[in-house]
């Protein structure tokens, strides 16, 4: 099983980054091992569709839970029908979420909890 | 001759200048490019025509034919595109149309198809001989500059058109700034209005067109506006105090040009002083 952590650095002492297409790292855990792998996220700072690209890095791997805090329509679409199991979190550190989430105390997300891109632009007008 | 009327600030009065110029000058275009909200019409009331769709060209996947090579993914800087293990899923609101993925598509398993995003609409006014040309992107729509775009083939070069742009400094103004003549910067006399219109000449000197500044609300605020321009040596064309008749006209939707007759001389005046501008650049 691989358990996958949005993150603001590298290794598992880091701390939970509740932004899934825009975080620097995902710390990829083994929760049977507590080994763990992380990875810098390329697209942090893509001026559209940050969200589609972090979640094929993050299907890529083989990760089968998603701990974050926000995930935008796109990147929840790619997750979902890869089957990621989209866990919610966003404080504390990485080893920290995979407790609660060992513990059953993560919730679920369900639906695309950020606005992602397109419907945020109504605020900050202008692009494309 | 191409008049963009734009400023980085949002609500310093864009569409007054556009719709007072054009009704001072006659005989004249006006675009409305702000195609997100167009709200020349609010001021002209004139009976607007549907004359044009806008699409955008999208990819279209043959999943029989797709054998997941991930070309497409990989060309697509908008990540419209994305490869999932046993799928290719596609963004249509990512993509910009611009029909790389197809050309890159070594199967042959892409093919083109049109989306609508917007439509252009006109009406003419037999009075004032003005054509109101205006683009209305489709709510929920997120790229105005095919929009724009295609407004624009519509100028008429023999005439004065008169383009009002959206506010800031992103993609829908460039789109709209772009090829014009002489661009006009509206702005305020307050802070934000300095910063903003900073942004913006920063933007219309990289595109290297001449411009000059319009301050509207003159009065308010403070000099901060005119000290920038005095620096930075750009022209103040028009000031336009901050005056109870003209905000009461404004209320009412009526251009002010209308009922003040000094201002139809202004706003002509502006005209001629924009032409000099054209003039004096293409000599030297």
């Amino acid at each position: 099983m691989k358990i996958c952590v949005t993150a603001n650095g590298s290794g598992p002492e880091a701390a939970v980054d509740k932004r899934f297409g825009r975080c620097s790292h995902f710390v990829i855990v083994d929760p049977d091992t507590m080994e763990s792998e992380s990875m810098e996220n390329n697209n942090s700072s893509a001026s559209g569709g940050a969200g589609v690209r972090a979640a094929q890095d993050v299907i890529g791997k083989g990760v089968d839970v998603l701990i974050t805090g926000n995930v935008g329509p796109n990147a929840f679409d790619l997750l979902s029908s890869a089957d990621v199991d989209m866990r919610m979190s966003s404080s504390g550190s990485v080893l920290e979420a995979i407790e609660a989430y060992r513990s059953g105390l993560l919730d679920a997300i369900n639906i695309a909890n950020s606005p992602g891109k397109q419907n945020a632009r109504r605020r900050q007008r202008g692009s494309g | 001759m191409k008049i963009a009327i734009a400023s980085g600030k949002g609500g310093t009065g864009k569409t007054t200048v556009a719709v007072n110029l054009a009704l001072a000058m006659g005989n004249a275009q006006l675009l409305d490019c702000d195609v997100e909200e167009p709200n020349c019409n609010l001021f002209l009331g004139f009976e607007l025509e549907k004359y044009e769709d806008v699409t955008i060209t999208i990819p279209e996947l043959d999943p029989q034919k797709c054998t997941l090579c991930g070309r497409c993914v990989d060309f697509c800087q908008y990540n419209a595109v994305a490869k999932l293990p046993e799928s290719i899923m596609f963004f249509p609101k990512l993509c910009h149309g611009c029909g790389g993925c197809a050309l890159v598509c070594p199967e042959d398993a892409i093919m083109e198809k049109k989306r609508p995003i917007g439509r252009l609409e006109k009406g003419i006014d037999d009075r004032f001989n003005i054509e109101l040309l205006q683009g209305t992107l489709d709510i929920g729509e997120p790229m105005a500059s095919p929009v724009i775009k295609q407004l624009q083939t519509y100028i008429d070069q023999s005439t004065v058109a008169i383009i009002d742009s959206p506010p800031g400094t992103a993609c829908p103004v460039i789109a709209s700034v772009a090829d014009m003549d002489f661009c006009l910067l509206v702005t305020e006399p307050t802070p934000f209005g300095l910063n903003d219109l900073s942004l913006a000449v920063e933007v219309i000197r990289q595109l290297d067109i001449p411009f000059g500044v319009v301050i509207n609300r003159h009065g308010t605020g403070d000099g901060r506006v005119e000290e920038y321009c005095k620096k930075e040596k750009i022209p103040i064309l028009m000031k336009i105090p901050y005056d109870r008749e003209i905000a009461v006209l404004y209320s009412k939707g009526i251009p002010f040009v209308q009922e003040m007759p000094e201002w139809k001389e202004n706003f002509r005046e502006l005209c001629r002083n924009i032409h000099k501008f054209i003039s004096y650049r293409e000599v030297f």
